[in-house]
C-alpha cells in the first residue's frame, strides 16, 4: 500500500556504476605516460639548433654591418684620394701653361728661376700632395754648349750630380720651386723613370705618372708627374712625331705619396681601425706599393679594394683596407642566444618534471580510485553479510525461543523453569540486538524502505509512553508528551520507522535518567525554527529569572531556550507571535520537529562525537552500568535520514540531553483514506465534548501537557495555580450563570502544598458538583489514603498522561459506563454499547461457536440476543411480526445460504408490507411502505474481500461486518441503523 | 505466595501462546467478553470450539477417504472450521485452514491431505496448550478461593 521510498536503491546502483567504471581512466591526459626523457632530450636538440640559428643571424648582421662600415672608410678615403690628386695634377697643368705662355711664347721670356719659385711657392697649398714642382727644358745635345753657357753650368746626371756624359737630347731643369732647387740643371733624362715619364708624357701630350719608386732628396716612396711643354700648340689630332717635334720641355712634380697620404688620412676619422695600402697596379702579377707598410697585415679576412683614378692610364692604381684588428665577437649574439637556450632549457626540465609528478599523481589518483571502489563495494558487501547473518540467525534462534516457551509449557521444576526462563531472556535480548544489527545493516546496505501509509502520531506517542510508563513510575521520573495543534491530525509516513525512532530517544532517556522529566514535544519544524530565531534575543537580554521552574519537572534541561519563556508561544493557539518562514498551507510537505528532553546523566563532553557512531556508548563504563549496546541511536539517525530530516543533541553532563529531529511526511486529508480496517485515526471518545475542566497546576509546561491531553477529548481547560483561583473559578462561574466546571484536575505536588488541603475539603464537601481528580506520577499507598481523605473521593490518574487513559479514568469517574465495570474500553465501545443496548438481534449462522461468540459480544453491548443456527430457523423466527431489531447472518451456510434467507425475509416483508398497505390505505403513504417492516440485515463474513458490499445488497442485506466482530467495523455498520433513535444512556 | 506464582505462570502461559503465533488479538476480545455476568465464557466458547471442531475433523477425515474427493464438501467444511478458528482467534489453526482451502480450490487432492495433516497438528498442539492455560487457570482461581 502506498509509495515505497526508493533512495537507497539509488545509492547502491551508484556504487555499482562506479564499480564497473572503476577500471578504466575516466579523464583524459594530455601528459605523455612514458618515454618523459626522450622528449626532454628531443626538447634540448631541437632547441639548441634553435639557438645557433638565432646567433647566426644576429652575428651576420653584425658582421655585415662592420664590412659596410669597411667598405665606406675604404670609398671615402679613395675617393678623397683621388680629388687631391686630381686637383694637384690639374694645378701642374696650370703650371705647364704657365711656363708656356710666359716662357716661350713671350720673347723675351717673362719667367725666370726668381719668379717660378716664388710663384710656385705661393701657389703651393694648391698643390698639397706635390712635394715641388720644376721645369726641365728640351735640349738637344746640339744645343748643349749653348745651353750651358746661358745658364752657366753643366747639365749633370741625376744619380751622381756629374756632369751628364753626352747623349742624343737632354732634359735639364731650368726652373724648379724651391723645397727642389737641389734639382736645378739635372738631367731628368738620366733617370729611369723619368726619362720614360717624359717619353711617355712628350708622345701622348698629357700628365703621366711614374712608378712608385725612392724620391731624390727624401727616402719616401713616390711617384712623379710629368707633363710635356710644347713651343706652339698644337692640333688635336697631332701625330706622335708632331708632338716630339714640338716639344719645348716637361714640367715635373714629385708626389710624396707616403707622407701625403698619412697627412690625408690623418684628418679622417677612424684612422686608427684600418689600414690602408695604395698599389701601383699596372704590371697586375707583381703590384707595387706606394704607401703602407708591406709587414702591417691587419685582420686578413676582411678586405676592401677600391680602384683610384689619378689621371693616367697607363698606370692603374688601387687602394686595400683592412682592419686593424680582427672584428670582435658579437657578445650580443652569443648572450642572446645562450640566455634563451638556458630558459628554454629550463623551462623543458620543468615540464618534464611537472610531467613526471602528473603522471605519478594520476596513477595515485588511479590506484585510489579504485580502492575507493573497492572499500565501497566491501562495505556493501560486509552490510549484505551483515543483513543476510543475522537474518540467517534469527531463523534459529527463533526456533531456540519456541522451544524454549515449549519446554516452559512442561512439567518442571521450579529450577528447571528458571533455567528455561533465564534462557528464554537471554535469547529474546540477543534476538533483539540482532534486529538492531539487522536493522542498521539493512539501512546501511540500502534495503530499507519506508512505508508510506496514513498515520496519526498522537496516539503513537501515547503508545510509547505508555510502554516507559512502568519504569518511569518507578524512578518517579515526570514522563510527558505534547503534540502541538498546528501538527496535522493524519500524515503519510511510516509510523513504525517512526515510532522507532522515538522509542529510542525515549528508552535511551529513560535510561540515563534517575530523577526530574523526560519530555516529548512535537511541533511543526517551520514554527519552532520561527520560535527559536525570534526568541533568541528576548533570551539574552531576559535571563534575570531563572530557568528553574520552567520546566516540566522545574529541574534544568540541558537545552534551556526549550523553556517555557518560548514554550508558550508555541503552543499559543491564536495570534502566533512570530512570523512562520515557509508556513504555506498549501505545501505537501509536514515538516516535524521532535524533541526528546531529559534530566539525566549527560553526556560527556568528549563523548559528544561519538554519540551517532555505531556501538559506540559515551565510555565503556557507560555500557557496564547501563546496558545496552549503543546501536539505537545510529539506527535512529539512519532512519531520520531517511525521512528527509535531522537528528542532533544538546547534552550538558549531570543536567541532561535534548535530543531534537526533525522527519518530513506529507499532508494526507483525511477522506483519501477509504480503508477502514487500517484507519489511522485515533479513535477517543468524544463523549467529553464541551466538558469543562479546571487544572490546578503550578508548572505552566505541565499544565499544558494536561491541558493537551484534555483538548484531545473535546474538553475546555482553564488553568489556574492554586485551588484558591480554582475555587473563586468555579464559584464566580455558579454566580454568572455559566456552567461550572465539570472537573478539576489538581497536580499532587500542588496538593501536598499543604496549605491548600482545608480549601479542598471545603470545596468538595460544598460544592459537590465538580469531580475533583488528582494527578500524579506515583503515590504511596499512605498519600492516597490521605488522598481520599482530602476529598479526592473521585479518581486518581497515573502519569504519564495518555488521551485514551484519561478518556478511561473520566468515564469512570463521570459515569459514562456501568460503575461495577472497573475495566474501561475505549474505542468507541461506549458508542456501541448506546446503540444496541435494549434491541433484540437475531444471529443467524450455522457454526456453534461463531454464533456464541457474535452473541455474547452483542450481549456485552447490552442487547438481547437470540440465535438460529440455520436460515430456515431464522426465516421461522422472523415470521412477521416479530420483534427483532436487527438481524446478523452468516453467508455461507449449508441448506440455505445467508443471501438466499435474506431474500425470503424480504419477500416475506414485501408481502406483509403490501398486505399492510392494502388493507389500511390506498397508496397515500407509498413512501412509507418499505420502511415499515424492513429488518437490517447484516452479512457477517470472515472474507471481507469476497463478500462485497454490491453482492449483500443485490441479495437485500444493508451492510456487511467482518466475522470476528471488529468494534469499530461494527460500529461503523450499526451507527447506520440506530442513529436516528439513539438510545438514552444510564 | 503460591496464588503470585501460579498467577504468573498463566501471565506467562497467556503471553507464549501468543508470542508463538498460536492465538491473536480474537482471543484478547473474548477475554474481554467474559465479565461477572459471564465468568466461564472463554472457557465455554473454547471447549464448543473444541467439541465443534473434533466433530469437523472426522468429517473432513470421512470426506477424504471417499473417492473421487468431493472438493465442495471438504470447502464447506473448511470454512466451517475457519470460521470458528476465527473466532477464537486460533491464529494457527486459522492459517492452516487457509491453505486447505487453497488446496481445495486449486483440487489438488495430494495437497488437502497434507495441508489436513498439519491443521489436525496444529489443533491438538492448541488443544493440549489450551488446556495446560486453564488447567493454570483453575488452580489459580482455587488458591485464590482457599487463601
Amino acid at each position: 500500500m502506498g509509495l515505497k521510498m526508493q533512495g537507497h536503491h539509488h545509492l547502491v546502483a551508484v556504487s555499482l556504476n562506479e564499480q564497473q567504471l572503476g577500471t578504466k581512466r575516466k579523464y583524459r591526459s594530455y601528459v605523455p605516460r612514458k618515454n618523459q626523457g626522450k622528449y626532454l632530450v628531443l626538447w634540448i636538440i631541437v632547441f639548441w639548433f634553435a639557438a645557433i640559428h638565432v646567433y647566426r643571424c644576429i652575428d651576420a648582421e653584425h658582421q655585415q654591418r662592420i664590412q659596410e662600415g669597411l667598405v665606406s672608410m675604404c670609398d671615402q678615403r679613395a675617393r678623397m684620394l683621388q680629388d687631391q690628386f686630381s686637383v694637384c695634377v690639374n694645378h701642374v697643368h696650370a703650371l705647364a701653361v704657365l711656363v708656356s705662355t710666359f716662357h716661350y711664347y713671350k720673347n723675351p721670356s717673362v719667367i725666370d728661376q726668381d719668379t717660378f719659385a716664388e710663384y710656385t711657392a705661393r701657389t703651393a697649398f694648391e698643390r698639397p700632395l706635390l712635394s715641388g714642382v720644376a721645369y726641365a727644358q728640351r735640349v738637344m745635345n746640339s744645343e748643349r754648349e749653348d745651353f750651358e753657357s746661358q745658364h752657366g753650368g753643366t747639365i749633370r746626371t741625376m744619380a751622381n750630380k756629374e756632369p751628364s756624359p753626352h747623349r742624343g737630347e737632354y732634359a735639364p731643369v731650368i726652373l724648379s720651386q724651391e723645397t727642389v732647387s737641389y734639382l736645378n740643371l739635372l738631367d731628368m733624362m738620366s733617370g729611369e723613370e723619368d726619362r720614360e715619364n717624359i717619353l711617355r708624357a712628350r708622345s701622348t701630350g698629357k700628365a703621366v705618372l711614374t712608378s712608385p719608386f725612392k724620391l731624390l732628396g727624401s727616402h719616401h716612396l713616390g711617384v712623379v708627374l710629368t707633363i710635356p711643354v710644347y713651343k706652339s700648340k698644337l692640333p688635336p689630332n697631332a701625330s706622335v712625331r708632331d708632338r716630339i717635334e714640338a716639344t719645348a720641355g716637361y714640367l715635373g712634380g714629385a708626389f710624396d705619396v707616403e707622407s701625403l697620404v698619412e697627412n690625408l688620412l690623418g684628418q679622417l676619422a677612424g684612422n686608427q681601425e684600418i689600414i690602408v695600402k695604395v698599389y701601383d697596379v699596372t704590371n697586375v702579377s707583381d703590384p707595387l706599393i706606394m704607401y703602407g707598410r708591406q709587414t702591417q697585415e691587419g685582420d686578413p679576412t676582411r678586405v676592401h679594394v677600391s680602384k683610384l683614378d689619378f689621371g693616367d692610364p697607363f698606370r692603374k692604381h688601387q687602394m686595400t683596407c683592412r682592419y686593424l684588428h680582427k672584428a670582435p665577437i658579437s657578445w650580443t649574439a652569443i648572450t642572446t642566444s645562450c640566455l634563451g637556450y638556458v630558459i628554454v632549457v629550463l623551462a623543458g626540465y620543468m615540464f618534464y618534471t611537472g610531467a613526471i609528478h602528473i603522471v605519478q599523481v594520476e596513477d595515485d589518483f588511479d590506484t585510489m580510485q579504485q580502492l575507493k571502489v573497492r572499500a565501497e563495494a566491501a562495505d556493501v558487501a560486509k552490510s549484505r553479510f551483515l543483513a543476510t547473518v543475522s537474518h540467517e540467525i534469527r531463523t534459529p534462534m527463533n526456533g531456540i525461543l519456541g522451544m524454549l516457551a515449549l519446554l516452559l509449557d512442561t512439567d518442571l521444576s521450579s529450577t528447571q523453569r528458571d533455567y528455561a526462563q533465564t534462557a528464554q531472556a537471554c535469547g529474546r535480548a540477543l534476538i533483539t540486538l540482532i534486529n538492531e544489527v539487522l536493522d542498521r545493516a539493512k539501512i546501511e546496505a540500502g534495503k530499507l524502505e519506508l512505508e508510506a501509509v496514513p498515520f496519526d502520531l498522537r496516539p503513537i506517542l501515547d503508545d510509547v509512553l505508555s510502554l516507559f510508563s512502568e519504569k518511569s513510575r518507578n524512578k518517579g521520573i515526570e514522563l510527558a508528551v505534547l503534540v502541538s495543534d498546528k501538527v496535522p491530525q493524519i500524515v503519510m509516513g511510516d509510523p513504525g520507522r517512526f515510532r522507532q525512532v522515538i522509542t529510542n530517544l525515549v528508552g535511551n532517556s529513560v535510561k540515563f535518567t534517575e530523577q526530574g522529566h523526560i519530555f516529548v514535544q512535537v511541533h511543526l519544524a517551520e514554527q519552532f525554527k520561527a520560535v527559536q530565531d525570534a526568541k533568541l534575543e528576548t533570551c539574552m537580554n531576559g535571563r534575570s529569572n531563572g530557568p528553574q521552574s520552567k520546566t516540566l519537572s522545574g529541574r534544568e534541561a540541558a537545552d534551556d531556550r526549550n523553556n517555557w519563556d518560548k514554550f508558550k508561544h508555541l503552543i499559543a493557539d491564536e495570534d502566533f507571535p512570530f512570523q512562520v518562514l515557509t508556513s504555506d498551507g498549501n505545501s505537501q510537505n509536514v515538516n516535524l520537529m521532535v524533541s526528546v528532553e531529559d534530566t539525566g546523566i549527560g553526556i560527556p563532553l568528549h563523548a559528544q562525537e561519538l554519540v551517532f557512531m555505531p556501538f559506540m556508548q559515551a565510555d565503556s563504563s557507560t555500557s557496564r552500568h547501563y546496558g545496552g549496546t549503543g546501536i539505537g541511536l545510529s539506527i535512529s539517525k539512519c532512519l531520520v535520514e531517511l525521512m528527509g530530516g535531522q537528528i542532533s543533541f544538546i547534552s550538558r553532563p549531570q543536567i541532561g540531553s535534548t535530543f531534537s529531529f526533525t522527519a518530513n511526511f506529507q499532508r494526507c486529508e483525511k477522506n483519501t483514506i477509504m480503508d477502514p480496517k487500517r484507519s489511522p485515526c485515533d479513535d477517543l471518545p468524544t463523549s467529553f465534548k464541551g466538558l469543562k475542566a479546571t487544572v490546578v497546576d503550578t508548572k505552566p509546561v505541565r499544565a499544558a501537557v494536561t491541558r493537551y491531553h484534555l483538548k484531545r477529548l473535546g474538553v475546555l481547560v482553564e488553568v489556574v495555580n492554586s485551588l484558591k483561583a480554582a475555587v473563586a473559578v468555579s464559584s464566580s462561574c455558579a454566580c454568572s450563570g455559566q456552567p461550572q466546571p465539570d472537573m478539576i484536575l489538581v497536580e499532587k505536588d500542588v496538593w501536598l502544598s499543604g496549605d491548600d488541603l482545608n480549601n479542598v475539603q471545603v470545596f468538595g464537601h460544598i460544592l459537590k458538583s465538580p469531580k475533583m481528580i488528582l494527578l500524579a506520577t506515583n503515590v504511596t499507598s499512605g498519600e492516597f489514603d490521605k488522598a481520599k481523605a482530602a476529598g479526592f473521593c473521585d479518581t486518581l490518574i497515573m502519569k504519564p498522561l495518555r488521551a485514551s487513559m484519561v478518556a478511561a479514568c473520566l468515564q469512570q469517574v463521570l459515569g459514562t459506563r456501568k460503575a461495577e465495570q472497573g475495566k474501561v474500553m475505549a474505542n468507541g465501545s461506549v458508542y456501541l454499547r448506546g446503540l444496541l443496548c435494549g434491541k433484540k438481534i437475531l444471529v443467524v449462522d450455522d457454526n456453534r461457536v461463531n454464533r456464541r461468540v457474535a452473541a455474547g459480544a452483542l450481549k456485552k453491548f447490552g442487547a438481547e440476543v437470540e440465535c438460529a443456527d440455520s436460515g430456515k430457523a431464522a426465516l421461522d423466527l422472523l415470521q412477521i411480526p416479530h420483534a427483532f431489531d436487527a438481524c446478523f447472518m452468516d453467508i455461507q451456510m449449508p441448506e440455505m445460504d445467508g443471501f438466499e434467507a435474506t431474500r425470503r425475509i424480504r419477500m416475506m416483508e414485501h408481502k406483509a408490507n403490501e398486505q399492510q398497505t392494502n388493507g389500511s390505505m390506498d397508496g397515500c403513504c407509498n413512501n412509507r411502505i418499505t420502511t415499515e417492516w424492513h429488518l437490517p440485515i447484516l452479512a457477517m463474513t470472515a472474507d471481507v474481500i469476497q463478500a462485497t458490499f454490491e453482492e449483500c445488497q443485490k441479495s437485500g442485506m444493508d451492510g456487511y461486518v467482518s466475522k470476528p466482530f471488529q468494534e469499530e467495523n461494527l460500529y461503523q455498520e450499526v451507527a447506520k441503523f440506530f442513529e436516528s433513535k439513539p438510545a438514552t444512556d444510564s | 505466595m503460591e496464588l503470585n506464582h501460579i498467577m504468573r505462570q498463566s501471565k506467562f502461559t497467556r503471553n507464549s501462546l501468543f508470542e508463538q503465533g498460536y492465538l491473536d488479538e480474537q482471543f484478547t476480545q473474548l477475554e474481554d467478553l467474559q465479565d461477572d455476568a459471564n465468568p466461564n465464557f472463554v472457557k465455554e466458547i473454547v471447549t464448543l470450539f473444541f467439541s465443534d471442531s473434533t466433530r469437523l475433523i472426522r468429517n473432513v477425515e470421512t470426506a477424504l477417504e471417499s473417492y473421487p474427493l468431493d472438493f465442495c464438501k471438504l470447502d464447506d467444511y473448511m470454512h466451517q472450521f475457519m470460521g470458528s478458528s476465527s473466532s477464537i482467534g486460533a491464529k494457527k489453526v486459522k492459517e492452516e485452514c487457509t491453505q486447505f482451502q487453497e488446496c481445495c480450490k486449486a483440487r489438488n487432492g495430494q495437497g488437502c491431505i497434507r495441508a489436513f495433516q498439519r491443521v489436525k497438528q496444529e489443533h491438538a498442539t492448541l488443544k493440549r496448550k489450551l488446556e495446560t492455560y486453564f488447567q493454570i487457570l483453575k488452580q489459580g482461581a482455587k488458591t485464590s478461593k482457599v487463601e
